[in-house]
């Protein structure tokens, strides 16, 4: 669950108050909003990226408002994916169990399933700068994904594709996402996306939450 | 684009042609007997050791305050920030005296006789000016990687350190590189603060550049040019060595 109560959010003379919104456990969350509303404001919050001034956020019916992100058990996919230059992919995917120190089987074995699932087997040894825009969207999600998170937030994690691997990666990501049954917060301007998506449909409109 | 052309090699000329007169001036024996004294020995050894010393140094207290200064804001930054600048815009002799004038008063009086006119006076006066180059090189490396990498680390369980290790340092390693060299490169040609605050001693804190200085007062002109061509070769090495590990990268 994503629960989000009385939030206010200053930066500059920017500003988001009495932010309030709730997606259910295991649902998928689409909000959608004008470029430069907040949208990634409040995403960033959710993650614990950005301080807020007050309110409440709740993931799983735990109260993390305090919590840095690594201790809210949360995925994250920003708007440019931000995959780690350098590292393969199979080393993308496997980051946050090595954080973790994980054991090596234990992070083969995630990292094979997950790469099996969202088709990117074949990748596993490949850097970021050989992978497409729809290659490098699927390696951002499974690096996500990985550490098996309650939350996902993701932040128009379709944009700029073409629209035969845009609607591929609608399809992809909704299974993926029922297979690790996590409940999402997914950011976009798509009308298309939100259609075959949403569960719960949200639109920020002049600062407040509908 | 010509123009560039042209006062790029007109430039670049003037370096080569003053190289060359360097060596026109001095003949092969001079050069020898200047490589066998063991005063230039001696000054060869400290000038390397030293500026190495004082280059880690710099990487030590620049990756640090370069991290700090490019991803933090805070009260009084604007301040610090032209604190750190102090040490590329004083003329090296004033930072000299400054550093002199300093180990006059407690804390750093109690030390004073082991390090003032000793050895690590040497260092110290290197890294002063060093580290502020260091520091504006590490800034920038830093400011050149977008913050959202470790936005991302820190999602997938790393704490700030960590993301710093994992994320931040091996996009930053060429910047780190760059700034050793441009360190390495200062200390080599520190003269101002090493002649006040180390002095000139021969076989105690003799560093090329003093070297230099002393023939040049002996009125040695061959000597002081074997010297110098000494420095060029020693300057060339590291640098070309330090563009060729960078090339990799592409950002050297």
């Amino acid at each position: 669950m994503i629960q989000v109560q009385d939030l206010c959010i200053e930066q500059g003379d920017f500003r988001l108050e009495n932010i309030g919104f709730t997606v259910a456990d295991g649902k998928y969350g689409v909000l959608m909003g004008r470029s430069g509303c907040g949208k990634t404001t409040i995403i960033e919050a959710i993650c614990g990226l950005r301080p807020i001034r007050h309110g409440q956020i709740h993931l799983s019916d735990r109260e993390v408002t305090e919590l840095r992100p690594a201790e809210r058990n949360i995925g994250y996919v920003p708007q440019d994916i931000a995959l780690f230059p350098g590292y393969r992919v199979r080393d993308q995917l496997a980051f946050s169990l090595v954080v973790r120190d994980a054991p090596k089987r234990q992070i083969a074995e995630r990292v094979d399933h997950m790469a099996g699932l969202l088709g990117i087997s074949h990748l596993l040894d490949r850097r970021p700068e050989g992978l497409s825009g729809g290659e490098a969207k699927r390696v951002a999600l499974g690096r996500a994904l990985v550490p098996r998170p309650e939350v996902l937030c993701l932040d128009e994690p379709l944009s700029n594709l073409d629209e035969d691997i845009n609607a591929e990666m609608i399809e992809l990501l909704g299974s993926t996402i029922r297979e690790e049954a996590v409940t999402v917060l997914h950011i976009t301007h798509s009308s298309r996306e939100a259609d075959r998506l949403a569960d719960v449909r949200l639109s920020l409109v002049d600062g407040v939450v509908v | 684009m010509v123009g560039v052309v042209i006062l790029c090699s007109v430039y670049i000329l003037l370096i080569v042609l003053m190289v060359v007169a360097d060596i026109a001036y001095t003949d092969t024996s001079t050069l020898l007997a200047t490589l066998r004294d063991p005063n230039i020995r001696y000054a060869i050894v400290l000038s390397l050791g030293s500026c190495t010393i004082s280059t880690l140094l710099s990487l030590w207290v620049a990756i640090p305050i370069g991290y700090l200064m490019s991803r933090f804001e805070f009260r009084g930054k604007r301040w610090v920030d032209a604190a750190l600048d102090v040490p590329i815009v004083l003329p090296p002799l004033v930072i000299g005296i400054s550093l002199l004038v300093l180990f006059n008063y407690p804390p750093f009086a109690w030390l004073s006789e082991y390090v003032v006119f000793e050895i690590p006076a040497v260092i110290l006066a290197q890294f002063t000016v060093a580290c502020a180059f260091a520091v504006r090189t590490m800034r920038v490396s830093f400011d050149q990687i977008p913050e959202r990498y470790e936005h991302v680390a820190l999602t997938l369980g790393c704490n700030r350190s960590k993301a710093f290790w994992m994320v931040i340092m091996p996009q930053a390693r060429f910047g780190v590189l760059a700034a050793a060299t441009l360190a390495w490169a200062r200390s080599m040609g520190e003269f101002g603060p090493i002649l006040v605050f180390a002095g000139s001693s021969r076989m105690r804190t003799e560093v090329l550049p003093t070297s230099v200085y002393l023939e040049l007062q002996a009125g040695n002109l061959a000597g002081m040019l074997a010297i110098s061509l000494i420095m060029i070769f020693a300057a060339a090495v590291v640098l070309v060595s330090a563009r060729m590990l960078g090339m990799e990268g592409g950002k050297l």
